[in-house]
C-alpha cells in the first residue's frame, strides 16, 4: 500500500482527497470505488422493492419514539388523561399508555399513525415486489437464496404487523389475539401446548402484553434487519437483473451508476416515501384505539376488519363450512385448520418451492440475468395471477357482513357467493390468463408506448399516415450504453497540476 | 479550486450538451435549476413550518402535513436534480461470473473433504461423542427455554369456574334475580365473585337469555335446565372463541360478529349459519329461595373452540 503522507496542496481532490487517502491508507477505502460505479437497471417496477426498504427505515425510526411512550404492561389503571371518554375507567396499562402517547405527547398520534401506515405499505410493497420478482423469473437461478429470504422477509413482516397490532389492548385488537389463540389452539397434537407455552397458559393471561412487546421490537425487528442486509448483499453481489433490450446480454447490466445519479434518485425517493407516509399519518386516521375501547374479553365490536395482509386468513375462515372431525375421542377442528393453518402453510410452501418447482418442470438450470416479459411465460404469468387471484376473493371473503349490509343482500346469498367464486374465480384466471399471454406474444412491441400516426391530406386529396417520433424516453433507451467513467487517469493524460511521478490522490492505472 | 470546478461540466468524458445521453430538459439547465431550486425552498419552508408547528403545538395534522411536504418536496427536488441533471446513460457494466475456475472449485473441495473430513474420519469415535453431547445439550437446553414458557393444558380447557349453587352476577357484581329481565331480554353473567378477573372475562363469561315466563326446555334431557324462562349459554363462540355479542331477538338467534356464526337459542343454541361445528353449552340453571339464580353445575362439556384433546 502507498505510504502517502498528507500534506497540504499535494491532493488535487483538496481536503476530501486527503481524508479519503486517509482512510485508504487505513481501510483501503479506494477499493470500494466499484461500489460508486456499479449500474442499475432501470425500470419503474425495480422501485418496488425501494419501497418496501424506505417503509422499513420508517418503521423502525417512529418504532423508536412509539417504545419511549409505550408500557408492555396489562396490569390495570385507573386512566386519568386528557380523553375524556375514558376518564376514572380501570384500563391497562399498554391502553392507557396508547391512549396517551396519541394524546397527550406533542408528535405522538402522528408517529403511531406514521407507524401503522408505513406497516401496511411495508408488507404492501414487498407483495407487489413479490409479484414483479415472480411475474418476470427473476428469482431464477442464480437467485434462489434471495427469493427464499424476501419470502422470509414477507412472513415476518405479516407476523411483526400482526404483534404491533395487538400491543395496544383496544378491543379490535383483542378480539384478534383471540382468535390466533384459538387458531394456534386447533392444531392437532401440539396445539394445546404451543398455545399455552406461548402465551403462558390459557387466554388471555397477562404474559401476552410483554412477550408480543419483546418479540415485537426486538427479536423479529433483528432478524428482519439481519435479512434485509443479507437481501440486500446478494442484490449487490450478483447485481440487478434486467430486462431485455438494445446492448443488454446476460453478460451486462446497462443502466444508471450508482455514484451520483443512482444515489440522488433512491435518497430523493427515500424522502418521498417518508413524506407520503407522513402525509397518509396527518390525513388518513388509522386503528383510533380510543374509538374502540380497552380490551375486555366479555365485549366485542362489529364489523371489523384485520389489516389488509390478514384479510385472506379471515376471509377463509369464514366461508369455511363447519367440518369438524371428531373421533377416538379426539377433536381436529377442521373448519379452522384447514383455513387458517393448513392453507397459508401450503400457499407459503409453494411459494418457497416455486424456483425449484419451475427449474424440475422446465429443466432449465442456466443462469438467468435477463428478465423475461410475463407473456412469454404463459403458464408461470397464469399460475400467479391464479393464485393472486384466490387471495383477492379471499380478502373480499373478509368482509362478508359489510357486503351483506351494504348491497341489503342476505347473508345467505353473499356467504355462498364467496364460497362459489373461492373454487372458480381462480380456476377461471388460469386459462384467461393464458390465452393473454398467447395473444399478447402475437404483438411486436406489445407493452411499449405507440407513437401516434400522423395522417395529412395532401393537395390531391391523397391521404398520408406518417408515424410521429417515438417517444423521447423511449428513443433514450435505445442509445448505445456507454461504460461507466472511471475517473482513472488515463496513462498519457496527465492529472491537472501534478507532475507526472508526483505523489498524489490519483492513482494509474492500464486500462 | 478553479480546475476542479472545470472538471464538473466534463462529468462524463465526452458529453456535451447536446449529447443525447443527457435528458432533454438538461438542454436548458437553468430552467431545470430554477425549477429545483423551487421545490427545495418549498421543502424547506415547510421543514421549519414543522418545527413551528412542533413548538406551537399545533394540531397533529400540521404536524404531519409539513413534515411530509417538507421530505416530499426535497425528494422531489433532489430526484429531478438526479433524473435532469444528471447524466443519466445508459452506461453499460460488465457482469462477471461468480463462479469460480475449475481449479478453484476442486481445490476448494479438496481442502473440505481431505483437510476436514479426513480428520474426523480417522476419529470416528471421538466425532461421534462431540455429536452426542451437543445433541444431548440441545435437547436438555430445549426443556428449560420452551417448558418455562407456559403452564401445561392439563385439564385447564375443560372447566370454568361454573359450580353447582354458583349465582349468576352481571358484571356489576350484581345477583341476577327472577324478576330481572323481561321476556326476550339478555344479560351477559358470571360466576359470583369472578366477574373482574381474566379468567372469568375470557372463560366463564355467559349469555343468559329470558325466553318465556314458565320453565324452557332446550333439548331432550334439559327440563330442568331453563326455570321460569331463563336459559343460560356460553358466551365464547365454538368457532375461534369470540364473545357471542349480538342477540337477533325476532329469529331468537344468537351471532358471533367475528365470523357471522349463528346459534338458535331455542333448540340448545345449535349452529344454524356459519363456521361454528357445535352448538354453544348450556348452562344448567336453577333458582334459589329468594328467586336468585344460581348455576346446578359446570357446563357438560368443554367451552369454546375445538382443540385435539376435546372428546366428542
Amino acid at each position: 500500500m502507498s505510504k502517502t503522507k498528507a500534506t497540504k496542496s499535494t491532493n488535487p481532490y483538496g481536503k476530501v482527497g486527503d481524508i479519503l487517502n486517509e482512510l485508504d491508507d487505513r481501510l483501503g477505502v479506494a477499493k470500494g470505488r466499484s461500489l460508486l460505479d456499479k449500474v442499475f437497471p432501470d425500470h419503474w417496477s425495480f422501485m418496488l422493492g425501494e419501497i418496501a426498504l424506505y417503509s422499513f427505515i420508517v418503521l423502525l425510526l417512529t418504532g423508536i419514539f412509539l417504545t419511549l411512550y409505550y408500557i408492555p404492561s396489562s396490569s390495570l389503571v385507573t386512566y386519568h388523561g386528557s380523553y375524556l371518554p375514558l376518564v376514572g375507567q380501570k384500563i391497562s396499562e399498554a391502553y392507557a399508555s396508547s391512549v396517551n402517547l396519541s394524546f397527550a405527547v406533542r408528535g405522538g398520534l402522528l408517529m403511531r399513525q406514521m407507524h401503522h401506515w408505513a406497516c401496511d405499505i411495508f408488507v404492501g410493497a414487498i407483495i407487489v415486489h413479490m409479484a414483479r420478482v415472480f411475474f418476470t423469473g427473476a428469482f431464477r437461478k442464480p437467485r434462489e437464496l434471495n427469493w427464499t429470504i424476501g419470502t422470509t422477509l414477507l412472513v415476518l413482516a405479516i407476523a411483526e404487523g400482526f404483534l404491533g397490532y395487538s400491543l395496544p389492548d383496544d378491543l379490535v385488537s383483542g378480539t384478534g389475539i383471540r382468535i390466533a389463540y384459538s387458531i394456534i389452539l386447533s392444531i392437532p397434537v401440539v396445539g394445546t401446548y404451543v398455545a399455552f407455552f406461548l402465551f403462558g397458559g390459557n387466554f388471555p393471561g397477562t404474559t401476552i402484553i410483554p412477550r408480543f412487546f419483546i418479540i415485537h421490537v426486538l427479536i423479529i425487528p433483528l432478524i428482519l434487519l439481519g435479512l434485509v442486509g443479507a437481501h440486500l448483499y446478494l442484490l449487490v453481489r450478483q447485481k440487478h437483473t434486467q430486462f431485455p433490450g438494445k446492448g443488454r446480454t446476460e453478460n451486462n447490466v446497462v443502466g444508471t451508476p450508482m455514484y451520483p445519479v443512482f444515489m440522488a434518485k433512491t435518497t430523493g425517493f427515500l424522502l418521498v416515501v417518508g413524506g407520503a407516509i407522513a402525509l397518509l399519518g396527518a390525513f388518513a386516521q388509522i386503528n383510533p384505539i380510543w374509538q374502540f375501547g380497552f380490551y375486555d374479553a366479555a365485549r366485542i365490536s362489529y364489523a371489523v376488519q384485520p389489516d389488509f395482509y390478514m384479510g385472506f386468513l379471515d376471509g377463509a375462515l369464514r366461508i369455511m363450512p363447519a367440518w369438524e372431525f371428531s373421533g377416538f375421542g379426539h377433536t381436529i377442528p377442521l373448519e379452522v385448520t384447514l383455513p387458517s393453518v393448513v392453507f397459508p402453510g401450503i400457499v407459503f410452501t409453494l411459494v418457497y418451492m416455486w424456483p425449484g418447482i419451475e427449474r424440475k418442470y422446465t429443466k432449465d438450470n442456466e443462469l438467468h440475468n435477463l428478465l423475461d416479459r410475463p407473456s412469454l411465460r404463459p403458464k408461470r404469468t397464469a399460475a400467479g395471477a391464479s393464485v393472486f387471484a384466490l387471495m383477492a376473493i379471499l380478502f373480499i371473503g373478509s368482509s362478508t357482513d359489510v357486503i351483506a349490509n351494504f348491497f341489503h343482500m342476505s347473508l345467505n346469498t353473499v356467504l355462498w357467493l364467496m364460497r362459489i367464486l373461492t373454487i372458480v374465480v381462480p380456476l377461471i384466471t388460469y386459462p384467461v390468463t393464458y390465452r393473454i399471454c398467447k395473444e399478447m406474444q402475437g404483438f411486436a412491441g406489445a407493452g411499449k408506448r405507440k407513437t401516434t400516426n400522423v395522417v395529412v391530406r395532401t393537395a390531391d386529396g391523397e391521404y398520408v399516415a406518417t408515424p410521429a417520433p417515438v417517444y423521447v424516453d423511449d428513443a433514450h433507451h435505445e442509445l448505445d450504453a456507454l461504460p461507466v467513467p472511471t475517473f482513472v487517469v488515463e496513462s498519457d493524460e496527465v492529472a491537472p497540476s501534478v507532475a507526472e511521478g508526483a505523489p498524489t490522490g490519483v492513482r494509474r492505472a492500464e486500462r | 479550486m478553479s480546475e476542479h470546478e472545470q472538471r464538473t461540466p466534463v462529468a462524463i468524458s465526452g458529453l456535451s450538451v447536446d449529447d443525447p445521453h443527457l435528458q432533454p430538459a438538461a438542454r436548458r439547465p437553468e430552467l431545470v435549476e430554477r425549477v429545483i431550486t423551487i421545490l427545495f425552498v418549498v421543502g424547506i419552508i415547510l421543514c421549519v413550518g414543522f418545527g413551528v408547528a412542533y413548538v406551537q403545538n399545533w394540531a397533529p395534522w400540521t404536524l404531519g402535513a409539513t413534515m411530509g411536504g417538507g421530505l416530499s418536496f426535497l425528494g422531489i427536488g433532489l430526484i429531478a436534480w438526479g433524473k435532469y441533471l444528471m447524466p443519466r446513460g445508459p452506461f453499460v457494466e460488465e457482469r462477471h461470473s461468480l463462479a469460480s475456475s475449475e481449479e478453484e472449485r476442486t481445490a476448494f473441495a479438496a481442502a473440505v473433504v481431505e483437510r476436514g473430513g479426513a480428520v474426523v474420519k480417522r476419529r470416528k469415535v471421538l466425532g461421534g461423542l462431540l455429536g452426542t453431547g451437543l445433541g444431548v445439550f440441545g435437547v436438555v437446553a430445549a426443556f428449560p427455554l420452551v417448558r418455562s414458557l407456559g403452564p401445561m393444558p392439563k385439564g385447564t380447557l375443560f372447566h370454568t369456574d361454573w359450580a353447582k349453587g354458583t349465582y349468576l352476577v352481571d358484571i356489576t357484581g350484581r345477583r341476577v334475580n327472577v324478576s330481572d329481565l323481561a321476556i326476550g331480554s339478555i344479560v351477559t353473567v358470571f360466576p359470583e365473585g369472578m366477574q373482574d378477573t381474566d379468567n372469568g372475562q375470557a372463560v366463564d363469561q355467559t349469555v343468559l337469555i329470558r325466553l318465556s315466563n314458565s320453565d324452557f326446555t332446550t333439548m331432550k334431557g334439559r327440563e330442568t335446565w331453563g326455570p321460569q324462562g331463563y336459559v343460560a349459554y356460553s358466551k365464547l363462540c365454538t368457532h375461534l372463541g369470540c364473545p357471542v355479542g349480538l342477540y337477533e331477538q325476532e329469529l331468537e338467534l344468537l351471532v358471533c360478529p367475528c365470523h357471522q356464526s349463528m346459534f338458535n337459542v331455542l333448540n340448545g343454541a345449535m349452529p344454524t349459519f356459519g363456521p361454528a361445528p357445535r352448538p354453544l353449552p348450556q348452562l344448567p340453571l336453577m333458582v334459589d329461595a329468594m328467586g336468585y339464580l344460581q348455576s346446578q353445575s359446570d357446563f357438560k362439556e368443554p367451552v369454546g373452540p375445538g382443540f385435539w384433546e376435546r372428546r366428542s
